[in-house]
């Protein structure tokens, strides 16, 4: 097969895996990315080749990154509007795409397209091929026992979908209990509220402080021995909490309980690891991840695999059927219905790669240095309400309120100064309803964004304080 | 129960009309924001909430009878300012009016001529089509 392979763009398909192609060892899009130490450009004894897809880089994860480097790699942060360069904040989202994504999409459908686990001719067995080592990619991203534990679905709402009813509806019976916390995501609440509603189970939500963290004390804890399932987010989607999963997973098994993990905003802040926290289902999409849109990961513990059962029919996911009855696939098939989103599941994996390259825990600091830097500049402006705990206990998201300024018209005015935030209920509207407010204005920061980006929101809610009227 | 509009349609079409940037036309919006009449507390509750706005918007309608003639009055009120603003339009274009002439103005191309629907986010465009639907419809119950 690999002599059928075209050559063209190939830097795009092995790097970095294979960077020791190039003269001095390091892949240009390694270079760019900061992974060479900043202090010293040329540094000769930085080795960049992994001997597996996704494995560890030879760099102390307290070089910093280089966030002007890499936000060259992104197209779309690189353009000039009318009115300057555009300030992406509102990475919580989506995130932008790095050209190595982009490029990596677009080579597999000039190349080798085909459908997944279906034409054994050479185009699909390159396909099935891509695809299984894309799946090695996650698992290992993820610390997860083997590639079969992931399984591809369309982002972390279907897959919280799949979770909930593929195991609750076997799992929970009349009087049963569901916990989740008030800071969840619709995609983390809504099915287990429905799911609660079909089995007659009762949802129970985890007590939260004032600072927005989960009460971890013993006597708040809502955990009983009637609860079959715990749901968490790892890291919210408003107040950028991070929560103890580890300590949740444990207090759930306790029981005999599973613990779910909304990943989505969690895996491209910090390092995740399913096997050490003792993880039985953990989601998350591609699109916040650096990765396509359409694509998504439910991870799945080896040994509860065998319980999740399918909710969506089709195509890939049987073993056989017959006019009366069907019988299922193996997961991760059962759970892949249909066509795959075959271009974005490859493509993910190559932003695993380039995640990983960078190295998660690199990026966390750097995300945490702005997110420390925006609270002390943000918490100088009358008026200021920053909601949820201290930039210690918090990945990259900040949401705020100023006193006679609507979170709408806060966004009109900083989107006059091509600063992109996202402003509403972010779909939290319990915990909106707990913080008292209708909507909040979020702030969330990336790999590419640099103290710039943060002076030039704080100059941007100065213009917006200045239109309207409060200066 | 009449209430001073910041400014007539015409004067507001004029003044549109002047102002090619869309910044310079939010600014505007922002302007008639700050210049809405007061609202009167007691009209501040749900059952006069307009449904599809992000932000909060009141919205009360009454008939009232002079020289003769039926016309629409309106009252409203929204914590966010650029909506302040686009009521400032809504009172201009339709407050005052009898029901049929509310019936028969085609809002549309208003809006499309001060550049609401080209500029306006989606949820705003939604909020201000929410409070446009509830005036025709008081308007409709009222037409003779």
């Amino acid at each position: 097969m690999n002599s059928h392979r075209p050559t063209r763009h190939d830097e795009s398909v092995h790097c970095p895996a294979q960077a020791n192609e190039y003269p001095d060892g390091i892949c240009p899009l390694q270079r760019a990315a900061g992974c060479i130490l900043q202090d010293e450009p040329n540094n000769p004894t930085v080795s960049l080749s992994p001997s597996q897809p996704g494995g560890p880089m030879n760099l102390s994860s307290s070089d910093p990154v280089n966030p002007h480097a890499i936000r060259q790699q992104f197209p779309v942060l690189c353009q000039q509007l009318p009115r300057g360069r555009p300030v992406f904040l509102d990475s919580a989202a989506s995130a932008q795409k790095p050209e190595v994504v982009i490029r990596r999409e677009r080579e597999v459908q000039e190349q080798y397209y085909a459908n997944a686990y279906r034409g054994r001719y050479q185009f699909g067995a390159r396909i099935d091929e891509e695809l299984e080592r894309s799946r090695q990619v996650i698992a290992r991203f993820l610390g997860a026992d083997s590639p079969e534990c992931i399984a591809f679905t369309a982002g972390t709402t279907l897959g919280l979908n799949q979770v909930a009813f593929g195991w609750g509806r076997s799992h929970v019976s009349e009087g049963d209990e569901v916990v989740v916390t008030p800071m969840e995501h619709h995609a983390n609440f809504v099915p287990w509220q429905q799911l609660a509603h079909e089995r007659r189970a009762r949802l129970k939500l985890w007590p939260m402080t004032d600072d927005g963290q989960l009460d971890m004390t013993p006597e708040a804890s809502p955990i009983t021995e009637r609860t079959r399932i715990v749901a968490v987010c790892a890291m919210s989607n408003v107040l950028g909490t991070v929560n103890p999963v580890r300590e949740i997973a444990q207090r759930a098994h306790d029981v005999g309980a599973v613990i779910v993990v909304d990943a989505a905003q969690s895996v491209p802040h910090g390092p995740t690891d399913v096997r050490s926290d003792g993880i039985d289902f953990l989601v998350f999409s591609g699109h916040k991840l650096y990765g396509p849109t359409g694509v998504g990961v439910i991870c799945c513990r080896p040994d509860r695999a065998e319980e999740l059962q399918p909710i969506v029919f089709g195509g890939h996911m049987i073993s056989r059927v017959t006019v009366e009855s069907s019988e299922w696939a193996d997961y991760p098939a059962r759970m892949e219905a249909g066509t795959l989103p075959i271009v974005q599941a490859i493509a993910l994996g190559t932003a695993v790669d380039w995640v990983t390259e960078i190295g998660v825990q690199r990026l966390a600091e750097h995300e945490h240095h702005l997110l420390a830097d925006a609270m002390e500049r943000l918490q100088q402006i009358p008026g200021m309400t920053i909601f949820g705990p201290s930039a210690d206990s918090r990945g990259a998201i900040l949401s705020f309120r100023i006193d006679g300024l609507h979170p709408e018209d806060l966004a009109a005015m900083l989107d006059r100064r091509n600063v992109f935030t996202r402003h509403g209920h972010h779909c939290a509207m319990v915990l909106h309803d707990r913080l008292g407010v209708s909507a909040t204005t979020r702030v969330s920061f990336a790999a590419y964004n640099t103290s710039d980006d943060v002076g030039a929101l704080v100059e941007a809610i100065d213009f917006a304080r200045q239109k309207l009227r409060l200066i | 129960m009449a209430q001073a509009i910041p400014m007539t349609l015409d004067e507001l079409l004029e003044e549109f009309d002047e102002l090619q940037d869309w910044e310079e036309r939010c600014d505007l919006l922002i302007d008639l924001g700050f210049e809405l009449p007061p609202f009167p507390e007691e009209f501040r509750t749900d059952e006069h909430l307009v449904r599809g706005c992000q932000s909060l918007v009141w919205l009360v309608t009454n008939l009232v009878h002079q020289d003769g003639v039926d016309r629409v009055e309106i009252l409203a009120d929204s914590d966010a300012m650029i909506v302040r603003g686009l009521i400032a339009v809504l009172l201009a274009v339709f407050s005052g009016r009898t029901p049929q002439e509310i019936l028969s103005t085609d809002v549309e191309k208003l809006f499309d001529r001060m550049g609401l629907n080209q500029h306006l986010s989606s949820t705003r465009r939604n909020g201000l089509h929410g409070m446009v639907r509830r005036i025709r419809e008081f308007a409709s119950a009222h037409a003779a």
